[in-house]
């Protein structure tokens, strides 16, 4: 047994890392959508208050429920971020991994999907059973691009299909400077802003509409935990982003810099999507990913293989 | 205790209903989220589940029809809540006061923290309320 396992987990790439700096993008998230919205925005620890406010709050079991799943599955999705977090940091920041861990991370980030699809369902309310419904048909529109555009870095590498493979074969040129790299990275940026129920494909957490869809009937410390997985996910798609395709992480003085810059540029333009389109039904967005995304994608997949 | 409460007054997160009002009070409430005002800037911020909030909005005239609903989502919201009544109708029952559906009974069992009177007030007086409140959380 290895205590620099449980460093990982839980201190460095894992839980404390990935959650503080989560909820520290999500300020940088709300202060620069009200900036866009011509705002004052909130203040820079607005985030952890909310976090802290919702842990000393009431939590209300709802009669007709689920009790069982309703309480586990808040509680399943975040270990279930952890872990993806943990997955991709480590090849990103010490350059370990294991064969085949980038399916790991597609799996698990499946299961946060259904974990929700789970919490949503199990609440016997309307509009949160509406909401898992929803969350069902977007998980079944991106899935297929999501992997295709995966597949892409693991072609170029050399069909290495572990992160850190990934990684090194980026060590001189990134996988970004080629077409299929482009093409796969731009819906990459669609598909996780999908993954995330992000502007414009916040289908199943509509506020408008039906009242943060899963979410609604959660209270206090539940809730909490289903706000920081949500900024959590702030935090681990845009380092799979750079993982995959801008050439992760040097520790040299100007790499740092350098990376600090690679995410916050990911993260802007991840802002700047969701602040300037409006939602699009859920019909709109299985037709966009499956007869634009997953074949674009696959045309990216082929180039990948001619080497281009 | 008080420290949880210094931290609660930070996030306040809003729910709103509207009981039976004219809609003044309701447009009013909007401009406070508009650039002018935005109250996002001390972490007020509406919400659309009871379950979330820590602010129950009140506008209108509590009639006989919609006081018993108004506390049956007060019941529901996870506790610490807090009350806030907006425009004269909550606080005094203006001109509807003594008609046959003016349910006092009900509307003692509904305790308000915050009245804030206007026909409908303005956004600044809306802000100044809410301050108050958030000035007796910190105290």
């Amino acid at each position: 047994m290895n205590w620099w396992y449980i460093f990982y987990l839980l201190v460095f790439p894992g839980l404390l890392f990935t959650a503080i700096l989560g909820l520290l993008v999500g300020w940088v998230d709300r202060k620069l959508s009200a900036r866009v919205q011509f705002r004052v925005g909130p203040p820079i620890l607005q985030n952890f208050y909310d976090f802290i406010k919702l842990l000393g709050k009431e939590t209300i079991i709802v009669k007709d429920s689920i009790k069982s799943l309703f309480v586990l599955a808040p509680i399943v999705a975040f270990g279930v971020l952890v872990l993806v977090s943990t997955i991709i940091g480590v090849p990103l920041f010490f350059e370990r991994g294991f064969n085949g861990d980038i399916f790991v991370v597609m799996y698990l980030l499946m299961i946060y999907s259904v974990m929700v699809i789970i919490g949503g369902g199990s609440t016997g309310n309307v509009y949160s059973s509406l909401g898992a419904g929803r969350e069902i048909k977007l998980l079944l529109a991106d899935e297929l691009a999501f992997i295709l555009i995966c597949f892409v870095p693991i072609i170029k590498s050399g069909y290495v299909i572990s992160l850190d493979g990934i990684v090194n074969a980026q060590s001189r040129v990134p996988f970004i400077c080629s077409v299929s790299g482009v093409i796969a990275f731009v819906f990459g940026i669609l598909c996780v802003q999908a993954k995330m129920a992000l502007p414009p494909f916040h289908i199943p957490e509509a506020e408008t509409e039906i009242v943060e869809g899963p979410f609604m009937e959660y209270s206090g410390p539940l809730l909490g935990y289903w706000k920081l997985n949500q900024y959590m996910m702030w935090v681990f798609y845009p380092f799979l982003l750079i993982l995959l395709f801008l050439g992760g992480f040097r520790a040299d003085g100007l790499g740092i810099l350098w990376f600090i810059l690679k995410y916050l540029g990911i993260v802007v333009l991840m802002v700047l999507i969701k602040n300037t389109n409006p939602r699009i039904r859920i019909d709109t967005a299985i037709k966009f990913f499956w007869r634009c995304a997953a074949p674009v994608a696959f045309v990216g997949v082929i180039l990948a293989i001619y080497g281009v | 205790m008080s420290w949880y409460t210094k931290k609660l007054a930070k996030s306040i997160w809003v729910f709103h209903v509207s009981a039976s009002p004219c809609n003044n009070c309701d447009i009013e409430i909007l401009d406070l989220l508009t650039p002018k005002y935005d109250l996002e800037r001390f972490g007020i911020k509406l919400v659309g589940s009871i379950r979330h909030a820590d602010v129950l909005l009140v506008t209108g005239i509590l009639n006989k029809k919609v006081a018993p609903r108004v506390k049956y989502i007060y019941e529901q919201a996870p506790k610490p809540i807090f009350v806030v009544g907006v425009g004269s109708c909550p606080a005094s029952g203006t001109v509807f006061k003594g008609g046959y559906n003016y349910p006092s009974k009900v509307l003692s069992e509904i305790s308000f923290d915050i009245y804030i009177p206007g026909c409908p007030p303005k956004p600044e007086a809306m802000i100044e309320g809410i301050m108050k409140l958030v000035e007796v959380l910190n105290a």
